[in-house]
């Protein structure tokens, strides 16, 4: 029953190939319909997952401000994406008129294109990863960094200035949170000796003392290395306290500020389907991917727990975006060269140390020190260049 | 000194706090879900003038007399009144026509400080939008009238002062016509008791 469930998605596949083969279908047919089925229930899963995120996000922020969000299309809003929809389909697709109409067109394809791309090379589930590849992490990043063209394709073809300002911002932004999102990532393949996502997943399985999940969230060095992955997931995802580029209230709406109907709804699409990706490789990254925590939780099939994993982190990022305010654009750069580049250093170091240690409870420490002392060092002195004096007043008081 | 990042660990706590509370303490989440919910409007709200009338029946109870001071008085000009008369064309103390329109009026309330008859007075009702800009916003008198216990329900304070004040009124008003009656009854019977003084006199 439990390997049933286990196995259900890929069980229900083939069953459906062998039926159509069983009507004489051509071979090659099947391989493309095999496919098919993959890509269309990742899309379909992942537009889902979009769908309700949007109402969910909006639904937590209420909820984090004491108030009830949308509650009015269908019951408790949940139809509210569908109300979104059709407003978003239904209204006039605006192209200025000195806009430079291909690239201004290709921009949200562009967009789209690597975010549901890199979808492909996440373990979903025991032996369910669409692509294998042995540079999945690799392939990630490389595709993932299609989205920075397009989001440049769109703040340059708009001939706004305020398209091109929040596009240069999300360049800056993007390459410099890029260094410690990969640097963080490499980590892992260190230590897991993989690039394979599916590699990095089987070396965090099996429980120390028969129920300790082993996580590389939950060795020093993995938690510091998982904490800047996350931040550099935030800054890359354009999502609050990094969404400058977007800040609407310096620059209208950054690199959207041409866009309306479906075109800017494909962005946004875009923008949550990456988030998601972005998650997908942080469960797979850092929380153990399609691992249950307990080992008495192991009969609910694994791919719930990788899609219950990326909604629980994708719940942390709208609980950020609640808390923190936006930043600055030079703090928020002065952030990811000077504290998380060196932070990102320290951890590659300490994990380096807590596997020439043994792995043993002297590693440990010894890679708690080494992440924790660059940690203390760095961060008290960050917050002191910031610290709040006492503003004096030469000409009232 | 602070662990760094110690603020926005304390952030994050004050807006779980936040989120979680809002499931379980119904007195967090101040919003009223209008339609469902109504709000209890506080004693002095207003919104647009209504007409009061006694006892039971609109027409007979009426307070207006049609004076028109109101109609002079509102500053948009909102109020039109036209005087009934009977067959013979003689005025009658009352309304034909209580017209106000609301599209217009500014709920200055001036009105009602100037009505002598404790007639005109503002309503809470809030709810008046229509599809219609004309007619649907020209309030006429069959609307317009309601009772004096539905204004003793909106304005219970003010209600109970313009009572005691007319109940007042009405028991001087008693009191000087027996006392008037008591007068002419009295000279009545003085003239019966002397009835031929005037007639000695002469």
């Amino acid at each position: 029953m439990i390997t049933l469930l286990e196995r259900a998605p890929i069980e229900i596949k083939t069953w459906f190939l062998n039926l159509l083969g069983s009507f004489g279908v051509p071979e090659w047919i099947l391989a493309v319909l095999s496919a098919g089925i993959i890509i269309g229930t990742i899309i379909g899963v992942f537009l889902g997952l979009f769908a309700l995120m949007s109402v969910m996000e909006r639904k937590i922020l209420a909820r984090a401000q004491n108030r009830y969000g949308p509650n009015r299309v269908g019951p408790f809003g949940l139809f509210q994406p569908v109300a979104d929809g059709i407003k978003m389909i239904t209204k006039e697709d605006l192209v200025p008129r000195t806009a430079d109409k291909i690239v201004h067109f290709l921009a949200p394809v562009t967009m789209m294109i690597p975010a549901l791309m890199v979808l492909a090379i996440l373990p979903y589930g025991r032996d369910m990863v669409p692509a294998e590849l042995d540079s999945g992490i690799l392939y990630f990043f490389a595709v993932g960094a299609g989205t920075e063209v397009a989001v440049f394709m769109a703040g340059w073809s708009s001939n706004n200035k305020y398209s091109v300002l929040g596009a240069m911002r999300a360049i800056a932004q993007m390459i410099s949170y890029e260094l410690p999102l990969v640097i963080s990532a490499i980590v892992t393949a260190m230590i897991a000796g993989s690039l394979s996502p599916s590699a990095i997943v089987a070396a965090q399985g099996g429980f120390a003392l028969g129920f300790v999940p082993q996580w590389f969230a939950l060795t020093p060095w993995g938690f510091a290395a998982g904490l800047i992955f996350y931040i550099g997931a935030l800054a890359e995802s354009n999502r609050s306290p990094f969404d400058l580029p977007e800040g609407e209230s310096e620059l209208v709406a950054g690199h959207l500020t041409e866009y309306s109907g479906f075109k800017y709804a494909t962005f946004f699409m875009a923008e949550y389907v990456g988030m998601f990706a972005v998650c997908g490789l942080f469960v797979t990254l850092f929380l153990g991917g399609w691992q249950a925590p307990l080992p008495f939780l192991e009969i609910i099939p694994s791919w719930c727990w990788f899609i219950g994993k990326i909604c629980f982190v994708a719940f942390t990022m709208v609980w950020v975006r609640a808390t923190l305010p936006r930043l600055r654009i030079d703090h928020m750069l002065g952030f990811a060269w000077k504290f998380l580049l060196p932070m990102s250093f320290a951890a590659f170091l300490s994990a380096a140390c807590w596997h020439y240690a043994g792995r043993g409870p002297l590693a440990w420490l010894l890679s708690l020190a080494i992440v924790g002392i660059p940690y203390l060092i760095l961060g008290t002195s960050f917050t002191k260049r910031f610290a709040v004096s006492r503003r004096t007043y030469r000409f009232s008081e | 000194m602070n662990f760094p990042g110690s603020g926005i660990v304390k952030g994050l706590a004050v807006t779980a706090r936040n989120f979680l509370g809002s499931y379980f303490e119904k007195d967090r989440l101040t919003t009223e879900q209008y339609p469902e919910e109504r709000p209890t409007l506080p004693e002095n709200s207003r919104s647009f003038p209504f007409l009061i009338y006694d006892g039971t029946d609109p027409d007979a109870g009426m307070r207006c007399v049609a004076c028109k001071i109101c109609e002079k008085e509102c500053p948009p000009q909102c109020i039109f009144i036209i005087q009934d008369r009977d067959e013979a064309g003689k005025a009658l103390k009352r309304p034909k026509v209580f017209d106000i329109d609301i599209s217009v009026c500014m709920s200055c309330q001036i009105c009602v400080e100037v009505c002598p008859f404790d007639s005109i007075r503002m309503d809470q009702e809030y709810e008046m939008s229509s599809f219609d800009r004309f007619d649907a916003l020209l309030i006429k008198k069959p609307q317009l009238l309601k009772s004096n216990a539905y204004y003793q329900k909106i304005h219970p304070t003010e209600a109970a002062e313009t009572d005691a004040r007319l109940e007042a009124d009405r028991k001087k008003k008693e009191a000087a016509a027996a006392a008037k009656a008591a007068a002419a009854k009295k000279a009545a019977d003085e003239k019966a008791a002397k009835p031929a003084t005037p007639e000695a006199a002469a």
